[in-house]
């Protein structure tokens, strides 16, 4: 407890400071992924035959080791925030642009005839009936995407971004525990936190009548 | 109103779904494309929309070639109604009704009192209109899939196997609450069926397509009575072809003209006695000019015995009756079905002509089923 207070009075502003960082590196890889690969998701579902291919394609990047992604980008963009919003942007996009594709696609054929066969434009398809309708499963990419994003985040201080991984190497670096956990432990709070607010979000964005059937479901 | 001049359409890779296909559909009539699965009947009704291009030939409405009109625009003067519903389960009844009319840019307020308006029409509560389609029976859905096709008053409407996936009865009750709504509101419907009873139920002229082309264009009767060739009898099967004859008498043909009757100031002990002698355990209850009024039978008696009453204030007044002129085949079905034991029959001002009786009804089924002799009657 005194080992907590003395730490905290002694880089509590710091602390702030870096988890407002890490929110803020986190946030805006995320809201760019949300521009990028939700529209993405959409285009794909209108050439199903790219799709697939595409969706590999974007899969094996993810796969790549994020430190090496990171490493990459630093004789390209440099190191800084920039660099490891652009890396942390790149991993964003696929949950996002694999759960519009299939919510999307996954909608039932006959609505959309329907939609069709009454005089709907493709853009008010879209907007009146594909968006709302795969809303649920949009939402969950999003939340699932920024959860994982915070983690990795933690990996942007390795390229100068910043946040609490500042802390962690910090720890690494100099042989002290408190510091590694005082970057972990409020990077776990802060995606739990962000988890659960989303997951209201996605409550409430949800149309009404799809909610009940989906609880029933 | 509608007219396909040599229309016909070949798939990619090489099917041909409908082959040069000519028709002339009026205003106002109800036309039921028929025929085995995959002839081409969706085919056919959806180039009449363009969700389907044609590839030879051309449609007309109203003498125009749709083929020159804005997609969008032709859509949205046209009702569908598809076999899945198809209502979207995240807008309100209110909003699906009044889809179209939302496309069309009608103001908000106009919309809600249109899917009011339209709703009374199906006789359903105007509080459904808040709800959303998952609360609703699959009857109720496609009744609102219904209301959505008339929803901008639209003179055409198309259906593809509207009342495919409906329970028998809930169907019966919207064929007849359909063609009612059709011939008041006198639109063009355009109407696709695996079900010849439905066809023969609701159809002004049936279609019956095989492989893409038409076989035989007619009323329902005319095709009954003249199938072109064997594929049409034996598509609309060797019962429906016995049974015609039948199915073509009037009620007043075959009914019982001599039903027990009582006048309706009467006592009940004079009802019983009436009873007794002919042996029956009800009565039919006519005034002294001999018009309808209502039944007794010995339940109703048996509870009022004791008091000092007239037929006219213990009998029945809500019961179902049929006109002479009816035909059999529109009255058999329902008769059978909600398990009534006999139909009084009355003319257009409720005399009581005659009574027909479940015992004899079920007699002429089984005749038109399975017939007397069936080599005589084939070659009707
Ligand atoms: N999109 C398509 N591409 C290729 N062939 C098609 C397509 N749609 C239908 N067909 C073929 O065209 C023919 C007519 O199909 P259509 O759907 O018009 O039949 P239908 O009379 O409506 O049958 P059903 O009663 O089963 O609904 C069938 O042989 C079908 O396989
Ligand atoms: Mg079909």
């Amino acid at each position: 407890m005194l080992i907590l207070t003395s730490f905290f009075s002694e880089y509590g502003g710091q602390l702030l400071f870096k988890t407002w960082e890490h929110i803020y590196i986190s946030l805006i890889a995320v809201l760019l992924g949300i521009i990028v690969a939700v529209p993405l998701g959409f285009i794909l579902t209108r050439v199903p035959k790219i799709a697939d291919k595409f969706m590999s394609l974007v899969g094996i990047i993810q796969t790549f080791p994020t430190l090496a992604v990171l490493a990459f980008f630093i004789p390209l963009l440099g190191i800084g925030k920039i660099p490891a919003i652009v890396a942390l942007f790149l991993y964003s996009l696929l949950p996002i642009l694999r759960n519009t594709y299939t919510g999307v696609q996954s909608l039932n054929k006959s609505l959309l005839e329907a939609g069709r066969g009454m005089g709907m434009t493709a853009w008010e398809r879209i907007c009146m009936v594909e968006f709302p309708l795969a809303i649920p499963v949009i939402m969950a990419g999003i939340r699932l995407s920024t959860v994982y994003l915070i983690g990795w985040a933690t990996l942007a201080a390795y390229i100068g971004g910043g946040g609490l991984g500042d802390f962690i190497f910090d720890g690494l670096n100099l042989f002290k525990p408190e510091f590694i956990l005082a970057g972990a432990i409020p990077t776990t709070i802060l995606a739990l936190i962000t988890d659960f607010l989303l997951a209201r979000l996605e409550t409430k964005l949800t149309p009404k009548g799809i909610k009940t059937s989906a609880e029933t479901a | 109103m509608l007219t396909f001049k040599n229309v016909s359409k070949v798939y990619e890779g090489g099917t041909k779904a409908v082959n040069n296909l000519n028709l002339e559909i009026n205003k106002g009539e109800f036309i039921v494309f028929i025929g085995p699965s995959g002839c081409g009947k969706t085919t056919t009704m959806k180039m009449v929309n363009r969700l389907i291009d044609i590839s030879d030939g051309e449609i007309l409405i109203e003498g125009e070639n749709i083929r020159n009109k804005d997609v969008v625009e032709l859509r949205r003067s046209i009702g569908y109604v598809i076999q899945q519903i198809g209502l979207f389960p995240h807008m309100t009844i209110a909003e699906n009704i009044a889809l179209v009319p939302k496309l069309l840019k009608w103001p908000e307020k106009k919309r809600y009192e249109r899917a009011k308006e339209l709703l009374k029409l199906v006789n359903m509560d105007p509080e459904y209109l808040d709800r959303y389609p998952n609360e609703l029976s699959g009857g109720q859905q496609q009744r609102i899939g219904v209301l959505r096709a008339l929803a901008a008053n639209p003179p055409l409407i198309l259906m593809d196997e509207p009342f495919g996936a409906l329970d028998p009865i809930t169907k019966d009750n919207l064929q007849d609450e359909f063609k009612n709504l059709q011939q008041n509101l006198g639109k063009t419907i355009v109407f696709v069926t695996h079900d010849m009873d439905e066809a023969i139920k609701l159809a002004d002229r049936i279609v019956i397509m095989r492989s893409g082309e038409i076989v035989q264009v007619g009323t329902p009767d005319e095709i009954l009575r003249n199938p072109a060739n064997e594929f049409v009898e034996n598509f609309l099967g060797k019962h429906r072809l016995i049974g015609q004859r039948e199915n073509l008498q009037t009620v007043e043909q075959i009914m019982y003209s001599d039903p027990s009757t009582i006048t309706e100031n009467e006592t009940l002990s004079e009802a019983i006695k009436i009873m007794k002698d002919r042996r029956v355990d009800s009565l039919l209850v006519v005034d002294e000019e001999n018009v309808l009024k209502g039944i007794i039978d010995l339940e109703m008696i048996d509870k009022n015995k004791r008091k000092n009453v007239t037929i006219s204030q213990v009998m029945d007044t809500s019961f179902y009756t049929v006109k002479q002129h009816v035909l059999l085949r529109d009255t058999v079905h329902k008769i059978l079905r909600n398990d009534m034991r006999y139909a009084p029959v009355v003319d257009e001002d409720n005399h009581l002509l005659g009574i027909i009786t479940r015992a004899s009804i079920v007699s002429i089924v089984y005749d038109s089923i399975w017939g007397d002799d069936s080599n005589t009657v084939l070659s009707v």
